[in-house]
């Protein structure tokens, strides 16, 4: 129990020091370039892939529900809400975990056990601002974008089965969808992916980082619970912060 | 400065040191002074890299403290801490290279950030260290490329880059054949002598500690027992020291029974 505490206290320690780390220069353009690249342009084809047939599975569930009730002009609408609502930023989310956010843990705790990080320490260099900053900027910058990829090509996943498929008037799919998505669909929107990216980089750039003062956590053995822990951790995290910010800006 | 701090580099006294409820240092003192080689040793499991850290200050002590260059480290603030670094150098155990730079750029990452020279100049004098190192026809190779001589070598170069009046080295003997070690053990001799360095060593090789220390301080199961000139530890008539110099396993009959068990 007090460990919990501790790793806790730990981990809001981290996160205040990375966070003002991260607002204040020096900046490395170097190394955030880097990271966006890794974090960001290697997850597109994962992102897009996935936005397409979550866009056109939506779209087919819609379809069947819609024409029960006779209101298959509001395919647009359906489609456009759900990405932007929900499964836009936590599928995104979840995506990156798997992708970047494991890696990225696995790393930082190979550093760790390197005594990488000591080093940092020992040279007068500041491991949070070298190593853990220039990952937190990149994940701030790159889940947004992501995510916003991501439901763009999920609408045209929704377009395909909506227009072509079941021949829905182009104009009936995406005015509806103007229609009804409203700024503060899009203001949820953001806050979720903004929360979800602090959580996800926070969660992953924290479990290896401390790694050395996990009890019984040693070498390969040890990196591999940590990592594992992470993708727990930030998945579960990922999903209680979006009911919590769905029920407050609901 | 005051004359105490020009004579002992490095002041511990009565340090404890705890991982959780268990103590793995009990009450160590010791004094380093000027332009000497300290060598600790010990066997694996006694404490040396645990006392290594408390001297970094990378670990706090329950008890006892730490003065570098004449300073409390215990009760410093990270800042304080992080400037008398600079005068500093550490060479871990297995280099600790970062993996995503080259050889030259690892060395060349404390002048970055710490001075204001521009990139030739300090490209100089990363490529003088690395000369000393007999590193410098692998300056572009990435750590991964390195064996592991060239690594704790690597280690050792970044390690004298900022000229630190202080050099600490882990194991630089463990995993090396004896002539590697040898050659590395040489090397921090010449490093004493040209760059005017006080010098700690940690290790569990007896030949390479009497080979380069002045003084020694042993321990055993987080005790010191022995702390001395290198003569005085020969003169000594401690089991404990006896068995670590005459390489005598401490709990006899238990190999030959082995053997006979395996032979049988
Ligand atoms: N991170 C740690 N957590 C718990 N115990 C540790 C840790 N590191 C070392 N120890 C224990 O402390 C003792 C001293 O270890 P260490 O300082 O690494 O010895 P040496 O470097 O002489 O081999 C050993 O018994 C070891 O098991
Ligand atoms: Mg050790």
């Amino acid at each position: 129990m007090t460990e919990t505490i501790r790793s806790l206290g730990r981990m809001g320690i981290f996160l205040g020091h990375s966070v003002a780390a991260m607002l204040t220069p020096p900046w490395r353009p170097r190394s955030l370039i880097k990271q966006i690249h890794f974090i960001g342009v290697r997850s597109l084809s994962v992102i897009i892939l996935s936005g397409l047939f979550v866009g056109m599975v939506v779209a087919l569930l819609f379809q069947d529900t819609l024409v029960r009730f006779g209101a298959t002009s509001m395919a647009g609408s359906a489609v456009g809400l759900s990405l932007i609502w929900e499964l836009g930023p936590v599928l995104t989310a979840l995506m990156v975990i798997g992708r970047a956010g494991s890696a990225i843990c696995a790393e930082i705790s190979i550093m760790r056990t390197e005594q990488q990080i000591d080093a940092l320490e020992c040279m007068a260099i500041d491991p949070i601002r070298h190593v853990i900053v220039p990952r937190f900027t990149a994940a701030m910058i790159s889940i947004p974008l992501l995510t916003a990829i991501f439901i763009v090509i999920g609408i045209v996943g929704g377009y395909f089965i909506s227009v072509v498929l079941f021949g829905l008037s182009e104009g009936a799919y995406f005015q509806g969808m103007s229609d009804t998505v409203l700024m503060g669909d899009l203001r949820m929107c953001l806050v979720k992916t903004l929360v979800f990216s602090l959580l996800i980089i926070w969660i992953s750039t924290a479990k290896g980082f401390y790694l050395h003062l996990v009890t019984g956590a040693y070498g390969s053995e040890g990196v591999s619970r940590v990592t594992t822990m992470a993708v727990v951790h930030s998945s579960i995290a990922v999903l209680c912060a979006d009911y919590l910010v769905s029920a407050i800006m609901l | 400065m005051s004359a105490t701090d020009e004579q002992n580099l490095i002041e511990v006294s009565g340090l404890v040191s705890h991982y959780g409820d268990r103590q793995v240092l009990n009450n160590i003192s010791l004094d380093v002074r000027e332009n000497e080689i300290l060598v600790i040793m010990g066997a694996s499991g006694s404490g040396k890299s645990t006392f290594l850290r408390h001297l970094l200050g990378l670990k706090a002590p329950s008890a006892g403290t730490v003065k570098l260059l004449g300073r409390d480290i215990t009760t410093m603030t990270r800042r304080e801490l992080f400037d008398l670094r600079k005068q500093i150098g550490v060479a871990f155990q297995g280099g600790a290279l970062f993996s995503s730079l080259s050889l030259i750029e690892n060395i060349e990452l404390p002048l970055h950030e710490h001075t204001v020279l521009d990139k030739d100049t300090i490209q100089i004098m990363a490529r003088m260290k690395l000369e000393m190192m007999n590193l410098l026809d692998h300056e572009h190779l990435m750590p991964s490329e390195l064996s592991g001589g060239m690594l704790k070598r690597a280690g050792l170069a970044r390690a004298v880059i900022m000229d630190p009046r202080l050099l600490f080295f882990d194991e630089p003997s463990s995993g090396l054949d004896p002539v590697t070690s040898a050659e590395l053990d040489e090397l921090i001799k010449q490093l004493r002598v040209a760059l005017n360095m006080t010098i700690v060593i940690i290790t569990h090789e007896m030949q390479s500690a009497l080979n380069i220390a002045d003084r020694v301080t042993v321990l055993h199961h987080g005790d010191q027992i022995f702390t001395g000139a290198v003569d005085e530890l020969h003169a000594s008539s401690d089991a404990r020291i006896l068995n670590m110099i005459h390489r005598r396993p401490s709990r006899h009959g238990v190999d030959s029974d082995y053997i006979d068990q395996l032979t049988r």
